[in-house]
């Protein structure tokens, strides 16, 4: 996309870049996606090898940094297979459609400050918008596409099953990764992510919004498909997944869009958490820690441990089973994310409308919370004692399996007495059992 | 919906009433991405497959998403892919998928009067339409008024407080909705599930097969679901094929194997002799 055309002018220092300085930075950001895409598959192999005491790829180039180039070709070259029953121009397009996006995201990702590109003073950073977070979201609902489309198009019954999950999954994520946001934009007062950047330059919004970011990099896990939350490839029930049928370029096409969104999501997690380029602590004591080039190094090495965490959970947590992981989502993340936000909007309201100190806040907040559980635990002690004066032995209600002259399922509470006589050696041998002598 | 939304972004392009000239970029974007429009609404409309309908559909979002990034509405732009592309499109995409729309509907109208209500909504919606982009046309208070704080901000203003009634109204409409659809799905457990240990139990308990059963016959020249794997003694494993397959007749003779198996109730499967 263009710059000049995309950059509005409420973000400040955007959009006045000649045209080979947008084309410089855009072929950039490409070579910097696929070198990192090369090196994660590498330092995946060789760190998870290292994990489970093996050495891993150590023959293409000085410590197999070639192999990821080697097996790339390797993809490229094999034969490039449509099913019979595949929708051909649903099939070609989907890894087009996964890939794709992946690579546009990162346009809004700031790498640095101001530097000098040719005697031209420049952002490293592609272009800025005043809705780049969002951008990013949207970007990445694209992406989702490719996935679903791919498993459709295939097909195929564990290509259907794989993409419907995968596109399930990081739909539900998506919810709350955008809730973890919300806190961030109330914060830094804008959805720009060179001005979340600047906005954190007192403090990384890691530490003063910690739920946001735990949230946050939980998932981000599950939105890339990745161990633990790697469902959607699960091998040991839906084969590949949504990719079974794909062979060659665009099997490798998936590849590449997965590793790429792996660097996305670690990026903007910097950007918004970690101070995106900004110096670490002791670092930044140093006045040109935040100048020139070094911020590039800073967020790099921030990105890069990033990846190392993607790589050390798929090397110890085994996969969680799909309900696990809805439940998850919807009923941990995205309520603890709604309360989180309530309150940061509460104590940021607090703060800006009512010039409320936030040290005050949490000392008001803190005493009535402190009244309200002493009184919860009194109330307790006076219900306990009610009870035990008049404790009256419940008896469970009788099940009556044709109350009201109908034969009725039990009420929640009621059990359903054991079946006695007639099907008692069926009902020992449990369900299967039952249906092969049903068949018969 | 989709026809209604490139009208208004052609009104919009084309009429600019406030005199501010389209520049050269927006020009190229608009005559490159509004035939793609046109024709992937025509192609929504004409295409055979619910999916391909969908996605073309999915196309026209995208194009007037873009129209909105041109157009100085960064936000509504990338709204409108987060939520009408990523979320209302993928929600269709599934259904269509899962459902299928194969399954020929029945035409009996099971709501009485729909047609009729169906039409006053259209028209009323028209109605709505028109006038609201009439009155844009007729007298508008121009962009850089509109986005003199930021356009993020001046939505914001005005959302929640001159029309906070009607965005608060919409939300219960939308709660509403949710909490309706909750209800209709909600399925009372009268007992509860078993979990992942009693299953289990119940697995082995049962004494029938407790791991998976073991696969079809792997050959020279036969890799598929019907032909049975071979035992170590010669023999084909029955429980290798689907019982299904086997039902329908079509098991092929594995290589080697004495024993063709012709019917279902030739198998013994284990836990049988109990």
């Amino acid at each position: 996309m263009n710059g000049t055309l995309l950059a509005s002018p409420e973000v400040s220092g955007f959009g006045g870049d000649p045209w080979w300085l947008v084309v410089i930075k855009a072929v950039a950001i490409f070579v910097f996606l696929v070198v990192m895409t090369l090196f994660a598959i590498w330092a995946e192999r060789r760190v998870v090898g290292r994990m489970q005491q093996r050495i891993g790829p150590n023959r293409v180039g000085p410590f197999g940094l070639l192999q990821s180039l080697a097996d790339g070709i390797k993809l490229a070259l094999k034969e490039d297979i449509v099913p019979k029953a595949a929708d051909k121009a649903v099939f070609i397009l989907a890894p087009i459609i996964a890939a794709t996006p992946a690579f546009l995201s990162f346009a809004v990702i700031p790498f640095g400050p101001e530097v000098s590109i040719f005697g031209h003073q420049t952002r490293l950073q592609l272009t800025d918008l005043p809705v780049a977070v969002l951008y990013v979201l949207a970007v990445a609902s694209v992406g989702i596409y490719g996935i679903v489309l791919a498993g459709w198009s295939s097909g195929s019954t564990y290509p259907l099953l794989g993409g419907l999950r995968s596109s399930a999954q990081m739909i539900s994520y998506e919810v709350a990764m955008g809730l973890s946001f919300v806190g961030v934009f109330l914060y830094a007062g804008s959805m720009s992510t060179s001005e979340i950047v600047n906005a954190q330059a007192h403090g990384w919004y890691a530490v003063l919004l910690a739920p946001s970011f735990v949230i946050y990099v939980i998932a981000m896990i599950g939105e890339t498909n990745r161990a633990p939350f790697d469902l959607p490839e699960a091998e040991g029930e839906l084969v590949g997944g949504f990719h079974t049928e794909y062979s060659s370029l665009k099997f490798a096409l998936f590849f590449l869009a997965e590793y790429i969104n792996m660097v996305t999501v670690s990026a903007l997690a910097t950007t918004l958490f970690l101070g995106g380029w900004r110096a670490p602590w002791p670092v930044s004591l140093w006045d040109g820690a935040n100048q020139g080039w070094w911020p590039v190094l800073w967020f790099v090495a921030k990105l890069l441990m990033f990846l190392f965490v993607f790589i050390w959970l798929r090397g110890t947590l085994p996969r969680l089973r799909y309900d696990q992981f809805m439940k998850l989502g919807w009923k941990v993340l995205i309520p603890a994310a709604l309360g989180w936000l309530l309150l940061v909007a509460t104590v940021r309201a607090l703060n800006t409308e009512y010039n409320f100190d936030t040290r005050e806040i949490a000392l008001y907040g803190g005493i009535a919370a402190a009244a309200l559980i002493a009184v919860t635990f009194v109330w307790d002690l006076i219900a306990a004692r009610r009870d035990e004066e008049s404790a009256v032995e419940h008896e469970p209600e009788e099940f009556d399996a044709m109350a009201g002259g109908h034969p009725v399922p039990p009420m929640p509470g009621q059990s359903k007495p054991a079946l006695t006589g007639v099907g008692a050696t069926t009902t020992a041998a449990g369900p299967d059992h039952t249906a092969t002598e049903d068949d018969r | 919906m989709t026809i209604s939304g490139s009208t208004l972004v052609a009104l919009a392009a084309a009429g600019t009433p406030t005199g501010t000239a389209t520049g050269t970029g927006e020009a190229v974007l608009f005559w490159l991405l509004a035939p793609i429009a046109v024709l992937a609404s025509l192609g929504m409309l004409f295409s055979k497959k619910a999916v391909h309908s969908a996605l073309l559909l999915a196309l026209t979002m995208l194009c007037l998403a873009a129209f909105y990034l041109a157009q100085d509405a960064p936000f509504l732009g990338v709204v409108q892919v987060v939520v009408y592309t990523g979320a209302v499109m993928m929600l269709f995409l599934f259904v269509l998928m899962l459902v299928g729309v194969d399954s020929s509907d029945s035409l009996v109208e099971t709501l009485r009067g729909q047609r009729i209500a169906a039409i006053v909504a259209a028209l009323g919606f028209g109605a709505l339409l028109v006038f609201s982009i009439g009155d844009v046309v007729v007298s508008n208070a121009g962009l850089a008024t509109a986005n003199a704080d930021g356009n993020v901000q001046g939505l914001a203003a005005l959302i929640f407080s001159r029309y906070v009634f009607a965005f608060e109204v919409t939300s219960a409409l939308l709660i509403t909705a949710a909490l309706g659809a909750m209800v209709l799905a909600h399925r009372e457990r009268i007992e509860r599930p078993l979990n992942q240990r009693q299953l289990s139990e119940q697995r082995f308990r049962g004494g029938v097969h407790p791991a998976p059963l073991p696969g079809p016959g792997v050959y020279a020249r036969h890799n598929a679901v019907d032909t049975p794997a071979l035992l170590p003694d010669g023999q084909p494993a029955d429980v290798s094929v689907s019982r299904v397959l086997l039902a329908r007749g079509d098991v092929r003779k594995a290589p080697g194997a004495d024993v063709v198996v012709r019917d279902a109730s030739e198998i013994e499967r284990p836990g049988d002799d109990q």
